[in-house]
């Protein structure tokens, strides 16, 4: 569990999310995918919510082991989501949350957003 | 955190050490653009073969770069992305339009001594 | 008698008055563990199972399989079993043995034991169906544990030997210095092109390549995630400088990935292999000399 409040906390959630992803037995560059959308959704909280949480923790299925992410905040929230997870948006542009780019490293992903209560993201990905 | 740079003939290169916070990132950029200025440099190296991850606020943040010393007569190269790290920009959809990149340092210098030709999408 | 007995279902861990029960049971098993092993073996052995290890083999296994048997059964947790069925596996595998010898294995087991209880308490009914009750779902779990503990091993090094003949049959070859050929050939799956795309941003490493020939005119036709994946890897090759160069692009390839959006104008492609090293040495600045005569040096 990190508590985002300012960028380093996003690097210290992406670090984190890296080694556990790798003592997962996650490859370097899978784990380089996890740390990637963990630096995104940690970024949206600190630009949009300025405070947050990130927990990481390992999961088992059917399909095997993963590790599992996921990104809360209170903060406004996201109107629409459906059209969040469009490629509309520029990914580098100042638009966006790059959330159809996190979708892409990761397996699974799941949104829960109330305007002006807070949102709540998770995301899987499998070991393959 | 500091990124050390070196004044190499008109060249300056700025490697990167460890994985760069937000306000790094900013920093350095501001730090670059004023140094190209103050020594009239012809080109920025930037090497990244340290970092961990290059999402898309380091992305925007590389290309504000290249525009701003390019505005200066300098032009921008980027050194060492990792194979891993180079997949998860792919995969996300992030380019470095406009900014030459090298496999390292070498490489780089050889490119900007015109070496080898121009990689970058213009 | 009403032959009326409770339902448990097979795979939930055993109730409180069951572990008691159960308790009882392993002493019995643990007691006799010398002659129902034999019996067990013997049936094996009957039941021509295990062929491909020797009798001193099947024994030395037997006994470890018995003890983590009834281990399981006392405790009721699967995990060291599953950690056994596990290391079992990963010596009898390369031995060739096959799954319904293990499954047949541990399902002789579990009724030579039963055979047993039966045997013991076969004087009172009542006792026999609490036994049998406690004892079934815990022997059916069991089984299951190390049929799949088998499969699941079973499948990985299936994966492994299929990983590796994948990797032998898409090299990556250096053919002058900082130009490396990547020659693809055949169907390829997600899986297989995120390998490639692997293999080939490793190569570029190892080789310090410029210029990528990647060559797919032994390739049919691609879907449009495969597609996006070239394109992908396209992308991520230029992040550490090099140009891949796209030869024997197929009318349909070209058409699958401009229905995906690319703009092949961006993408560099060059009709066969060889006009592809031509341009890829251009790129590099080899001099291409013409069939016939090289100008004096």
């Amino acid at each position: 569990m990190v508590s985002i409040r300012s960028d380093a906390d996003i690097v210290a959630a992406r670090l984190k999310g890296r080694e556990l992803a790798l003592s997962l037995g996650f490859s370097a560059g899978d784990a380089t995918l996890v740390a990637t959308a963990i630096s995104e959704l940690a970024r949206n909280v600190v630009q949009y919510a300025l405070r947050g949480e990130v927990a990481l923790w390992s999961v088992t299925s059917g399909r095997g082991r993963g590790i599992a992410i996921s990104v809360r905040d209170e903060g406004p929230g996201i109107p629409d989501v459906g059209r969040a997870l469009e490629d509309g948006f520029s990914t580098s542009g100042r638009l966006g949350l790059g959330l159809p780019g996190v979708r892409r490293l990761m397996d699974e992903i799941d949104i829960e957003s109330t305007p002006g209560r807070g949102t709540i993201i998770c995301a899987t990905k499998w070991r393959r | 955190m500091e990124v050390p740079i070196l004044k190499q003939g008109a060249y300056l290169i700025a490697t990167v050490q460890s994985a760069l916070t937000d306000g790094d990132l900013l920093q350095l950029r501001d730090t670059l653009v004023q140094s190209v200025s103050r020594h009239r440099a012809r080109a920025v190296i930037l090497d990244v073969t340290a970092l961990d991850v290059l999402d898309s606020f380091a992305t925007r943040t590389l290309r504000d770069l290249a525009q701003m010393i390019r505005l200066r007569g300098a032009e921008m190269v980027v050194v060492g992305i990792q194979p891993e790290v180079a997949f998860a920009m792919a995969q996300f959809g992030l380019t470095l339009e406009g900014i030459a990149t090298t496999l390292d340092l070498e490489e780089g210098l050889a490119y900007l001594d015109g070496s080898i030709k121009p990689n970058r999408i213009t | 008698m009403p032959n009326t007995r409770d339902r448990t279902p097979i795979l939930s861990p055993p109730s409180v008055a069951t572990v008691a029960l159960l308790t009882e049971l392993v002493s019995h098993l643990r007691d006799n563990r010398t002659h129902l092993r034999e019996e067990w073996v013997r049936l094996i052995t009957e039941a021509e199972l295990l062929t491909a290890m020797s009798r001193d083999e099947i024994f030395a296994e037997a006994t470890s399989v018995y003890d983590s048997y009834v281990g399981a059964l006392e405790t009721g947790t699967m995990e060291a079993l599953q950690a056994y069925a596990r290391d079992l596996s990963e010596r009898i595998i390369p031995r060739g043995v096959e799954t319904h010898e293990v499954v047949g294995i541990v399902l002789l087991l579990r009724d030579v034991l039963a055979r047993s209880l039966f045997a013991k308490y076969r004087n009172d009914f009542t006792i026999l169906n609490r036994v049998l009750d406690a004892y079934e779902p815990a022997a059916n779990r069991i089984a299951i544990t190390v049929a799949v503990g088998f499969v699941q091993e079973r499948e990985r090094v299936i994966r492994e030997q299929q990983e590796a003949i994948r990797e032998l049959s898409t090299p990556v070859l250096q053919v002058r210095e900082r130009l490396l050929i990547l020659p693809i050939i055949g169907v390829i799956d997600p899986h297989r092109a995120r390998q490639l795309t692997e293999q080939l941003l490793r190569g570029i490493r190892t080789n310090r390549a410029r210029v990528v020939v990647m060559d797919i005119t032994g390739v049919a036709a691609i879907d449009a995630s495969v597609a996006n994946h070239l394109v992908l890897t396209v992308e991520a090759a230029r992040l550490l400088g090099a140009t891949v160069i796209v030869t024997g692009l197929s009318p349909e390839i070209a058409q699958t990935l401009v229905k995906i959006g690319v703009d092949l104008g961006k993408m560099t492609t060059v009709g066969d292999l060889q006009g592809g090293i031509e341009e890829a040495e251009r790129l590099l600045g080899y001099e291409v000399f013409p069939k016939g005569g090289k100008p004096g040096s």
